[in-house]
């Protein structure tokens, strides 16, 4: 086994057990923490196939931004998992004897046989991942990097239109309406005669 | 490898129907007559029709580095959704002004949905068919929560959005698998690598499994069924009546591209896989369907028979086989229009025409629409003069002919059992009484003008076939050369 081997499984070992601790922990706090070990983890696979831009986006965009965020929101909203989870210890026997038989089929068919393909050669040091993907996602794939950014649209006009919600009575103000607004219309002059201030006598002790 | 500009004219028709989903948004955002964001959707999926008739080629072109395929299956399949889409459009108009939920919003996600459609018909890649998979189904899980207020939606929203995110997760890994032992995404590079490795690479049939699998919850055929009842009955109708028409076009392409253009040396092995399911689809659908009280679940579970039925014609593998199988999905989509618009039509303001009982005596209160309602019924069962006798003849017909006889009787057998329940709905609307409160039926004239058509149309096509039928012979022969 060589050292690229060694440091695979390391990683993987990793990332298993993480991704494990992500559906078992008990405070979503460290649910969430373990899915940012989990994805930096799978940043370190990434980057031992020498797919270093995937390695470092994953790590800039997942764990550094969505997961940040994620954690936010857990954190502001009270969830109660015990709550939502009540039953999980009664259904995990049952449900840990389904996806071991499915592990079991699922390896006595794969093990062993290879995918039909040839492993890939090494690139030389000076090859440029970036530039490579960004060639290829503008270029030969714009069809299909359009279509993704399509389907962002879409997510956000979905999330928009069932949340927000118009009430009636509001209290907004129309920011144009607002800078629209003239001296003229705020402040009006007040001719006032000057008056000398009755006094009685009994307010005076 | 040098980059080469790709030709654009080809895919026009998408083109175009993305610019006006964005400005059907903007439109909205602007100006306050609500009809207008309507009007815009119909020019919209006019325009469509227009251009995919105009951008059309005789032969297989593919185009965006092999992403993008024109052919006339597509352009056939991708008319018949613009159109059906209007259809449902102008139907479900008044329900959705009766409900407020006459707005942009709900148009441009239609119109996304359909753009999703049109992708998913001329995908030539795995990343295009998966894309296309999920721009419709993202829009329709939020034109199924469209009505916030409504648990039902609600409730059927997340179901839908759940099964369809693991769908999507079981087609993917099979996806993953193939490229795995082809070492290709580009559908046409893997059938030839599939052709050259032969059939017995047990990876390949693995990842066959879960993209069939993946197929057939998109498509919602036993076993992987569960959802279609409770998302068609929770949807609002306008919706159901979008969702249960045009994406059917959608899935049928979706089953030609993947199976038939990519995995067809995997033939033998899906073979059996879709008869099983078939057979499933028909005797859950078939029987559960006879139980229901609700016309919209009732229908909900035909459809699952009538997919199982549209598995049939695949399955056999013939040209003659592929094109029957169309004819069946494009007439199941005419009688699919007629019925739910017949439920959006009667349905009004906080009323859902939804029970069986509510369809009592409807001849009494309105014998036209009763007649309509009576004839699509028929058709859905298979009678004879009506295009459902035509739909099921030819499937059955391919089907003998590739010889699958023993299949064949049993989709007679099942076709049999499920006329009990349209038969049903002709006797609650002739013989029963209606009750006695019945306000009077109206509805707005585009709508009932529409429904009319449609209606005959069943008739129609059912009188003369053979010119839908040649339409989808041609195009299949035209696109297998």
């Amino acid at each position: 086994m060589d050292f690229a081997s060694v440091v695979f499984y390391f990683l993987a070992a990793i990332l298993l057990l993480s991704g494990l601790r992500v559906i078992t922990a008990k405070n979503p706090v460290h649910a969430a923490l373990a899915l940012v070990l989990a994805f930096f983890t799978a940043a370190g696979i990434w980057l031992l196939l020498e797919a270093e831009f995937l390695a470092i986006t994953l790590v800039l965009v997942y764990v550094g931004a969505v997961m940040v965020l994620f954690l936010f929101v857990v954190m502001m909203l009270d969830i109660n998992l015990e709550e939502l989870r009540r039953g999980f210890w009664d259904y995990l026997p049952f449900a840990a004897l389904v996806a071991g038989l499915m592990i079991i089929q699922m390896v006595l068919v794969l093990w062993g046989r290879d995918f039909g393909l040839e492993a890939p050669v090494p690139k030389p040091a000076d090859y440029s991942n970036t530039k490579e993907l960004g060639r290829v996602l503008y270029t030969d794939y714009v069809y299909a990097f359009e279509l993704a950014a399509v389907i962002l649209l879409v997510a956000i006009v979905a999330a928009i239109a069932l949340t927000l919600r118009r009430r009636p009575n509001r209290k907004v103000v129309d920011p144009a309406w607002q800078v629209k607004q003239k001296r003229e219309g705020r402040v009006y002059m007040v001719n006032l005669k000057p008056q000398k201030p009755e006094y009685k006598a009994e307010d005076e002790e | 490898m040098p980059f080469q500009m790709p030709d654009f004219i080809p895919a026009l028709p998408e083109i175009f129907l993305l610019a006006m989903a964005c400005v059907v948004l903007l439109v909205e955002a602007g100006f306050k007559p609500k009809t207008l964001s309507y009007n815009l959707t119909l020019f919209t999926l006019l325009g469509v029709a227009v251009l995919v008739v105009l951008s059309g080629s005789s032969d297989p072109y593919y185009t965006f580095n092999g992403l993008f395929i024109d052919d006339v299956m597509g352009d056939v399949l991708k008319l018949m959704t613009s159109l059906a889409a209007i259809v449902a459009v102008i139907y479900s108009r008044r329900y959705l002004a009766d409900r407020n939920l006459l707005n942009g919003e709900y148009f441009a996600l239609l119109l996304f949905a359909v753009l999703g459609m049109m992708v998913l018909i001329s995908a030539s890649h795995f990343l295009t068919l998966y894309l296309g998979v999920e721009l419709l189904a993202l829009s329709l899980y939020a034109l199924v929560a469209f009505q916030r207020d409504s648990l039902r939606a609600s409730e059927a929203a997340m179901k839908y959005f759940i099964l369809g995110a693991l769908a999507s997760g079981l087609l993917l890994y099979g996806m993953s698998l193939l490229y795995g032992v082809t070492g290709s995404l580009h559908l046409d590079a893997i059938a030839h690598a599939l052709h050259q490795q032969g059939g017995d690479n047990v990876v390949m049939v693995f990842g066959l499994v879960f993209v069939v699998a993946g197929l057939g919850f998109k498509l919602g055929v036993a076993p992987f069924h569960m959802w279609v009842p409770d998302i068609y009955h929770g949807a609002p109708t306008a919706v159901t009546l979008f969702l249960g028409s045009a994406p059917k076009l959608a899935a049928f392409a979706f089953v030609m591209r993947l199976l038939v253009d990519g995995l067809s040396p995997l033939h033998g092995d899906w073979q059996q896989m879709l008869a099983v399911m078939a057979v499933l689809s028909m005797a859950i659908g078939n029987l559960a369907a006879i139980m229901q009280t609700n016309i919209k679940r009732m229908l909900a579970y035909s459809t699952i028979a009538h997919m199982g039925f549209l598995l049939l014609g695949i399955l056999s593998g013939s040209l003659a086989g592929f094109s029957a199988g169309m004819f069946y999905v494009l007439t199941y989509v005419l009688m699919s229009l007629g019925a739910f618009g017949m439920i959006t039509y009667l349905s009004r303001e906080g009323f859902e025409a939804e029970q069986l009982d509510d369809y009592k005596g409807l001849n009494s209160r309105h014998p036209w629409l009763a007649a309509i309602m009576g004839m699509i019924m028929l058709s859905m069962a298979g009678l004879p003069p009506l295009v459902g006798f035509y739909a099921k003849f030819t499937v059955l017909q391919a089907l003998v002919g590739s010889g699958w006889i023993g299949l064949a009787v049993v989709a007679v057998l099942f076709s049999l059992i499920g006329a009990y329940y349209y038969l049903r709905i002709v006797k609650i609307m002739y013989f029963d009484t209606p009750p006695a409160d019945a306000p009077p039926i109206q509805g707005p004239t585009d709508a009932r003008v529409l429904l009319s058509f449609n209606g005959l149309a069943v008739l129609l096509l059912g009188l003369l076939p053979q010119p839908l039928l040649a339409v989808c012979a041609a195009s299949l022969q035209l696109s297998y050369p």
